[in-house]
């Protein structure tokens, strides 16, 4: 009897108790584990923004939202586990934060029929609307980084590149491997000469890797790192004595957490962006009274103003402003993850509506269409100043190599659709 | 009271020699297999499927083969992760380059494959042992991760260097790919899983398992009744090995669906299942059963328990979910240190003679 009792119990606690809602936005979240120092920061933004709509506005469209919070670890596994415990949730919208989960949950979310949002990262060749239905990759994507990096150095070498060498130092994944193909069609357009370094996961052993650039001395280098591997990769930099302002991160190589253990010698690292940076915004003045002060911040409260803090408060942001759009769209409140999809896939930002919610000039402005899924592909240049311990732009929002970009794209996802078998759409 | 073997009278050695010569144990038996199969498909959902039973069933099928090998044979092995990366990246490549052959028959030529590439490293056992053949077989796990992600060949050139399982059918049902049905998946592995099953156990009570036990037990010893200790070795690697593929295979194609093997084959994933071979128990099949539930349900449970029941922050959750198992690994090995096994064998030996020990 005790036995099964203790079954039942189990088997109950097993099923995990669904909780029915009103607009559930679930946070697959990492605050353990190698890659946690940027996960946590991310999921802050996400969660206050989303308290902070609950808080001042009593939700979005008189809906209250439901934040759903799941520990992944960064590990694909999890991820998954994560996404099934919480999908029958009515879930509006995924936002993983993970490549490797993003290519999991891929074709899970397209026959569930739940969007998912890869802001700055996942699949590139997500961002063809006609093949990838659920998945949203806007408002930039990995190759828009790798062009925007090559189209920096091209600007700082008044356009000519052709005698140089660019190392790439990359997370031996999914994600860090994604560049590799438009660098090397971009080493075709402009003729410098491409040398590849991975480093396993999670990251803290790379002495080879930096003995190597210390031999071969490349004149840039440009990194596709996460997590712990980002601080190794700046110490390890620092200590070679490579110049900073030649080492160029993708946007997820380049928040506080990254440089600050490297001390003054981070000095002049750039970072690449898709969003400003900073708290000097009147969302701020909100997110304080509403919710800091309200005791309800998510985490330690320690992250706000950072730069993966901005990032996810960005996130939830997109999502919200997409949920506001299928409310509009579909003339109801109480949205469903269809709807929602419709509201990310007419998604209009303007200069307009960000300044309504606080943030203006915080992101470039962008149309999310039925072929488009990720925006116009604009960024820009951040760099470290050690001595103030802030990032900041140093150049305008540009666009990346379209040129070379869209065929890339064009092939890699219809190469998915006839893998899968998947129709066209966007045609009537 | 029911659990007692008077009056249960053999008239043949056939019914002497049987698994479960008990019969009740016999009838529990055929209950179990009739849940599983008759009354899990049809009540089983998503959630149930990919949190609790698919890791289930495949990391015992990966438990019973790496207790063949270390729990019956005693061969040390950390590589266990490399090894179910081989079952997975050759399930991948047939499964690409023979669409029209059968997936079940691609995991069985996986399992196949995994077993060739076990028993060529395998073969430094028959030098050195204990300790210094775990680190051999450190050395594979090592080289088979960094030669998967290293030759593009393997993952047929794709930009992010990850495998995808393509849809494959099985009678007309999806069982890999995006539109499987929960009962379908959960069927496949369960029919893999109770042939390996059955398989190692009717291997282990035979003449193969009892040379294993033999060369466990003292190699020169058993050199000297006339066991050859290469065929005894490399066949343990050869059969661990094959299951292990077969767990590899089943985890990429139907339970993932896409692959990293850095992160899902890396050194952690040996750990792991050396882990539930120890808790559950050396050298017993039930013990890869027991220790597989143990270390894939309690993390879920209390994960279910901590932030689904009490609330609790999920980072505090993950991180007392850490403390408790490492907790309950170390407490269970200190009262039991034969494993879970052990503390079910001692159960049954009580209910015996239960009600009246005396």
């Amino acid at each position: 009897m005790k036995l099964k009792l203790a079954t039942a119990t189990a088997a109950a606690i097993l099923a995990a108790a669904p909780a029915m809602a009103d607009l559930v936005f679930p946070d697959l979240s990492y605050r353990t584990g190698p890659y946690a120092a940027n996960g946590i920061p991310f999921s802050d933004g996400y969660q206050d923004y989303l308290t902070l709509l609950n808080e001042r506005d009593g939700g979005i469209g008189g809906e209250k939202i439901t934040i759903n919070e799941c520990e992944t670890g960064y590990n694909t596994e999890k991820g998954v586990e994560c996404y099934e415990s919480t999908k029958g949730e009515g879930s509006l919208v995924y936002q993983p934060l993970s490549t490797g989960i993003t290519y999991q949950l891929i074709p899970k979310v397209s026959a569930d029929g739940i969007p998912m949002h890869t802001m700055g990262y996942g699949r590139t060749s997500a961002k063809n609307g006609r093949v990838f239905k659920w998945v949203f990759n806007y408002p930039a994507n990995y190759w828009d980084g790798a062009s925007h990096a090559v189209t920096h150095i091209l600007n700082e070498n008044d356009g000519d590149i052709s005698d140089k060498t660019i190392a790439l130092v990359y997370h031996n994944s999914a994600y860090g491997k994604e560049p590799i193909r438009t660098l090397e069609k971009l080493s075709e357009k402009h003729g410098y000469d491409l040398t590849l370094l991975p480093v396993d996961h999670p990251g803290q052993e790379q002495k080879s890797q930096w003995l190597q650039i210390r031999r071969e001395k490349p004149d840039y280098v440009i990194m596709w790192g996460w997590g712990v591997m980002n601080q190794v990769a700046i110490q390890e930099a620092v200590n070679i004595r490579f110049p900073m302002e030649n080492f160029i991160g993708i946007w997820w190589s380049g928040s506080e957490n990254d440089v600050k253990p490297a001390g003054k010698a981070a000095d002049g690292y750039k970072a690449l962006t898709f969003h400003n940076l900073g708290s000097d915004y009147p969302v701020y003045d909100d997110i304080q009274e509403y919710v800091v002060d309200r005791g309800k911040a998510a985490g330690a409260g320690d992250q706000i103003g950072t730069v993966l803090y901005n990032r996810g408060m960005y996130a939830a942001m997109l999502a919200t402003e997409a949920a506001k759009t299928a409310q509009e769209i579909h003339d109801t409140s109480a949205i469903t993850a269809e709807q929602m999809r419709d509201g990310m896939e007419n998604l209009e930002m303007t200069e307009e509506k960000m300044a309504a919610i606080g943030l203006p000039n915080f992101g470039p402005e962008f149309t999310v269409t039925c072929e488009n899924h990720g925006g116009n592909g604009m960024g820009a240049v951040a760099q470290w100043d050690a001595e103030a311990e802030e990032w900041s732009l140093i150049t305008d929002y540009f666009q990346s190599d379209q040129e070379i970009l869209q065929p890339l794209i064009e092939e890699d996802s219809m190469q998915y659709a006839e893998e899968n078998d998947i129709e066209l759409r966007c045609d009537e | 009271m029911f659990y007692r073997e008077a009056g249960d009278f053999k008239t043949s050695y056939a019914e002497d020699t049987q698994t479960f010569p008990i019969r009740f144990d016999r009838y529990r038996y055929f209950a179990v297999l009739a849940v599983a199969f008759l009354v899990v498909p049809f009540v089983i959902n998503d959630y149930w499927l990919n949190a609790v039973f698919l890791p289930f069933l495949i990391y015992s099928i990966a438990a019973i083969g790496l207790n063949i090998l270390v729990g019956y044979c005693g061969q040390v092995s950390l590589g266990t992760g490399g090894f179910m990366a081989v079952g997975a990246y050759a399930c991948y490549k047939l499964m690409t380059a023979f669409p029209d052959v059968n997936i079940f028959f691609h995991v069985i030529i996986a399992g196949g494959v995994t077993a060739a590439v076990g028993t060529l490293f395998g073969l430094p056992s028959l030098r050195i042992k204990g300790f210094y053949l775990a680190v051999a077989t450190l050395a594979a796990q090592f080289f088979l991760v960094w030669l998967f992600n290293r030759v593009p060949w393997f993952y047929n050139y794709s930009a992010s260097g990850q495998i995808n399982a393509p849809e494959r059918t099985i009678f007309g049902i999806p069982v890999t790919g995006a539109e499987t049905a929960p009962w379908a998946t959960y069927l496949l592995c369960l029919v893999f899983l109770t042939a390996s099953a059955l398989i190692a156990r009717n291997l282990t009570r035979g003449m193969a398992g009892r040379k294993w036990m033999a060369i466990r037990d003292m190699d020169i010893a058993a050199e000297i009744i006339g066991v050859n200790p290469l065929r005894a070795k490399l066949s343990a690697f050869a059969v661990s090995s094959f299951f292990v593929g077969i767990a590899g295979a089943l985890f990429f194609a139907v339970y993932l669906g896409a692959v990293e093997v850095g992160e899902v084959f890396g050194i952690n994933k040996s750990f792991l299942v050396l882990f539930m071979v120890i808790i559950g128990g050396l050298g017993s099949i039930f013990g890869s059963f027991a220790g597989a539930a143990f270390l894939v349900l309690l993390p879920v449970l209390l994960k279910n328990l901590l932030v689904g029941g009490l609330g609790w922050p999920t980072d505090l959750a993950a991180h007392l979910e850490f403390i408790i198992v490492g907790g309950l690994i170390v407490t269970f090995l200190v009262a039991e240190p034969h494993g879970l096994a052990q503390l079910w064998r001692v159960a049954k030996e009580k209910l015996r003679l239960w009600p009246f020990p005396h």
